[in-house]
């Protein structure tokens, strides 16, 4: 009747412990650990990359949320043979990128949080909606957290601060390309710009 | 509440305190040395320690503005520490929507009585008398701006060791600079850019992780296990077994969880089928053994002629989760340092030392007592610091980690163990808010006016907190003794009470009889959950007021004035009423409007509530309009952020959250089985606050669930027009109402 993770179940042969070799935030990492170790576990306890928080374990509530290649992905049941070989991005590494910036500033005018457990995973998946360029309407940023829970109920000032994040960017955009630059909800011909 | 009115004040303390710095708690009675709450440190820095611990609600940063307001240093020099049993003053829990009315008044009395403090002795030393010195940012000032010194040069530690009389005037309010500012909460930076915050963030020098194997059901007795795969794995550094408690700890967080995973493969339990089915449970909560809890009875019993109808309906909702988004985490080390006998003994090791945890506890003193008890250890050698953690709601796995931690810990002294729950552990083991039921009856007149309400209400206890009913209350601890969870019990009326809270209808009633039967039964081990007992009580006397008024013929909003006396709760009504176009709305197909009102525990702050609902497949919220009179409201935008919050999970208990099992187990184990509000189905939330500043601060972070679920309830009776008695308001429930 549990309800366990796949792959801490007992089986016969488990994966060898190896050289894990990761590309996070930019940076080349290593870690002796077995190859199916969950990836949020070598960010927290063997990178110190605590920003990433462990809230099931089971990919269904987003409080682990990381960046493989540019799209949010739960981190805490994505085995670490699957980063290999991809850029991971974390809420620490995320911290120049414009985007990711303007999130916080905007989260922290609104106070858009309460116990904050969950925040950094939606931060996390509201930089890969905004990076990518999506509309920004109350209703498809809803969609674009769709995976992030938060039990605070403080989703009504998550969706405000994420609306003007975007606001703050276009603003930012509309002030670098003139006042006829491209509108920030369009696709960016440059693609996803962070701290590679 | 039986046999003094609502509202009344709380008793005063020994020494004449004034009103507004009592407190239920009696903060100030068990820590009456100003040291206690403030040391005044080199660089201009103020620490303030509190018992109260921060949960998600800002509390920090509330009674942080409170002590810069009265001692008028600077906001920015205010520190406010995390409760821990080695520094802080003993405040108990941090539960109730007390905190403000307790700490805060507390914390005003001490810092009034330090700037006064600081005052006396300028004007001794200088020879000015007091009335002509004033503070400001800290330092002592005469009409002409010469400083004459400071918090930091004349009150050294000696000065303060002396007893808070409550004799110093506090401030105005009408002076007031910090209190009543939305000044941002001090610990959301971190919190916003992945910077360790959390309790399981901490990571001390060779730390281990350690995982529990629990039961496979509540009443499951560990028979045999063999340990010998999990015991092969290298990382592993030892298994602990005391009777049913099973753990690991291992020098690797996944080899932990690993090695938990063979445990629980090769271990034998002895189960049976001991929980009732989820929905007979419900019916048939009244009939079962119960203390009977007499709440309030007055009036004459009214003259039958007079009585034109009788309605009685039953209102309920199944058992909640807690549901924290994070599940239970805390640290623990054993200290091995130079005890003479210090050495392993047992399978399971333990030292004669003593232990530190680390824990996201509502109450670092309950938890070290219980610790104690269970460890028959004494108190003394016990050190708990409070971390924050994942917001709680309650009563959560946050105390039961924590004996989890020290238990496994014990096995490898001098190594710091980290215990985190798994998300199965937390759903399935967490004490959970109890199901219940309130009967209301009510006689009316011929104009549809009550005359007489008789109100019932059965659930299992709301509070199985550490120290509950004289136990420790903690989870590992009984499956170590192999004994079921105690009954839960119930806080006293004089504190809110459980199964009772809010159970006496606030409109004028000739006669009212009201008892709370708390279920002496308790196939599932319950707690306190934001509210207790007022969510189910409030639901029920709301529901009922509109059901009467839909008989009477008359709107809901004037039947409730018409009956409710008390002047501010009538202007939250009138308010919430403006502020959502209450008289002019329009009522398309499918579209309902609902109200809802209370004044939490009959002490602390008023709210209304107006929803408005579209039911079509299923219920969608539109918009919450709520209004909130809190007395004098210490950071109104951490206020409002409260009653969103409150107002948002409320949402979600009405419309989503059952606990659910089958005969044996709990079945909703993980966010599929136990879905909450997700962001697609926010609703808009309007929130008015009233300005009070002249009046004493209400508790108000457990204020908006009551009446929120009840205005959702009259809402989606509206929309749909037939009334759902039993939550949550899912589509099958309100189809089943339909067709019945």
């Amino acid at each position: 009747m549990t309800s366990t993770p796949e792959w801490c179940r007992p089986r016969a042969v488990p994966e060898p412990v190896r050289e894990v070799r990761l590309r996070v935030n930019g940076e080349s990492r290593t870690v002796v650990c077995r190859g199916d170790t969950p990836l949020l576990y070598l960010l927290r306890n063997d990178l110190g990359l605590r920003g990433s928080r462990f809230g099931c374990g089971l990919a269904q509530c987003g409080a682990c949320m990381v960046l493989l290649d540019g799209r949010a992905v739960p981190s805490c049941d994505l085995p670490a043979w699957a980063a290999e070989d991809h850029e991971v991005e974390t809420v620490e590494g995320l911290a120049p990128d414009p985007v990711m910036s303007a999130l916080q500033q905007a989260f922290l005018r609104r106070q858009a949080a309460q116990c904050g457990f969950c925040t950094s995973g939606i931060l996390v998946s509201a930089c890969a909606h905004l990076r990518a360029g999506a509309a920004t309407d109350p209703v498809s940023t809803a969609e674009a957290l769709e995976r992030n829970l938060c039990r605070c109920g403080s989703h009504g000032r998550v969706l405000a601060a994420v609306a003007d994040a975007a606001e703050a960017l276009q603003a930012a955009r509309r002030a670098e390309c003139g006042a006829d630059g491209p509108p920030v909800t369009a696709p960016r011909a440059d693609g996803p710009r962070g701290a590679r | 509440m039986s046999g003094e009115p609502p509202g009344a004040a709380a008793p005063a303390l020994p020494g004449g305190l004034p009103a507004q710095y009592s407190s239920f708690g009696g903060s100030l009675r068990s820590n009456p040395l100003l040291s206690r709450w403030l040391r005044f440190v080199p660089g201009g820095r103020v620490r303030v320690l509190v018992g109260k611990v921060e949960l998600g609600q800002g509390i920090r940063t509330a009674l942080g503005q409170i002590a810069a307001e009265e001692l008028d240093v600077d906001w920015s020099s205010i520190e406010v520490l995390p409760a821990g049993t080695d520094s802080s003053p003993d405040e108990a829990f941090t539960a109730g929507s007390r905190s403000v009315m307790d700490s805060g008044g507390a914390l005003r009395a001490v810092c009034a009585q330090a700037r006064a403090l600081l005052l006396s002795v300028a004007s001794d030393r200088s020879g000015i008398p007091a009335a002509e010195l004033g503070v400001r940012d800290g330092a002592v000032r005469d009409r002409a701006g010469t400083e004459h010194g400071s918090y930091w040069t004349l009150l050294g530690p000696g000065r303060l060791e002396v007893p808070v009389t409550g004799e110093a005037p506090a401030k105005d309010p009408a002076d007031h600079t910090v209190v009543g500012r939305s000044l941002p909460r001090t610990d959301l930076p971190a919190k916003l850019t992945g910077a360790p915050a959390f309790v399981s963030d901490l990571a001390l020098p060779g730390q281990l992780f350690g995982r529990v194997v629990r039961p496979p059901s509540p009443g499951a007795c560990l028979l045999a296990v063999d340990d010998s795969a999990a015991r092969a794995l290298p990382a592993v550094v030892g298994v602990v077994r005391r009777g049913s408690f099973l753990g690991v700890v291992a020098d690797r967080e996944e080899e932990a969880v690993r090695a938990a995973e063979l445990l629980r493969a090769s271990a034998t339990w002895r189960e049976e089928d001991g929980l009732p089915e989820a929905a007979t449970w419900l019916r048939d909560l009244p009939g079962r053994p119960a203390e009977r809890i007499p709440v309030v009875r007055h009036g004459e019993p009214v003259a039958p002629e007079r009585v034109a109808a009788v309605v009685r309906e039953r209102y309920g909702r199944p058992h909640l989760a807690h549901a924290s988004i994070g599940p239970g985490c805390a640290l623990a080390r054993w200290d091995d340092g130079g005890v003479e006998g210090g050495v392993e003994g047992g399978d399971d090791g333990g030292v004669e030392g003593g232990v530190e945890v680390w824990t996201h506890s509502q109450g670092v003193y309950p938890l070290r007592e219980a610790l104690s008890a269970s460890l028959d250890l004494p108190a003394d050698r016990i050190v708990v610091h409070h971390a924050d953690g994942p917001g709680c709601y309650g009563h959560n796995s946050a105390d039961d980690v924590a004996y989890d931690a020290v238990v496994l810990a014990r096995a490898v002294p001098g190594r710091p163990v980290q215990v985190q729950w798994s998300r199965d552990d937390e759903f399935a083991w967490e004490p959970y808010a109890p199901a219940m039921v309130t009967e209301i009856t009510v006689g009316v007149d011929a104009a549809g006016d009550p005359l007489s309400w008789e109100q019932h209400c059965w659930s299992t206890g709301h509070d199985s907190r550490p120290g509950f009913a004289g136990q420790p209350g903690l989870l590992g601890g009984w499956h170590a003794a192999d004994v079921p969870a105690v009954v839960a019990s119930d806080p006293p009326l004089a504190v809110g009470g459980g199964t009772a809270r809010n159970a006496v209808p606030p409109y004028a009633v000739d006669h009212v009889d009201v008892q709370a039967h708390r279920v002496t039964d308790m196939p599932l081990r319950t707690s306190a959950l934001r509210g207790l007992g007022a969510t189910v009580n409030v639901l029920a006397i709301e529901s009922m007021v509109d059901e009467l008024a839909a008989r009477a013929d008359v709107d809901p909003l004037e039947y409730r004035l018409r009956h409710l006396r008390d002047e501010r709760g009538r202007a939250v009504l009138e308010t919430v009423a403006e502020r959502a176009g209450w008289v002019t709305r329009s009522t398309p197909d499918a579209v309902g409007w609902g109200l809802g009102y209370s004044r939490y525990k009959d002490v602390c702050a008023y709210c209304a509530v107006v929803a408005r609902v579209e039911a079509v497949s299923d219920v969608r919220v539109s918009d919450l309009w709520i209004a909130v009179d809190a007395g004098q409201v210490i950071n109104p935008d951490g206020l409002v952020n409260q009653v969103e919050g409150g107002a948002i999970q409320a949402t979600s208990w009405a419309l989503l959250e059952e606990v659910t099992s089958d005969r044996r187990t709990v079945t909703s184990r993980d966010w599929e089985t136990y879905p909450v509000l997700r962001f697609g189905r926010t609703p808009r939330v309007h929130v008015t606050l009233l300005p009070r500043p002249g009046e004493p601060p209400l508790g108000a972070g457990e204020v908006a669930g009551g009446p929120v679920t009840a205005a959702l309830a009259n809402a989606v009776a509206d929309a749909v027009g037939v009334r759902v008695r039993e939550l949550p308001l899912t589509p099958e429930r309100i189809a089943a109402v339909i067709s019945a």
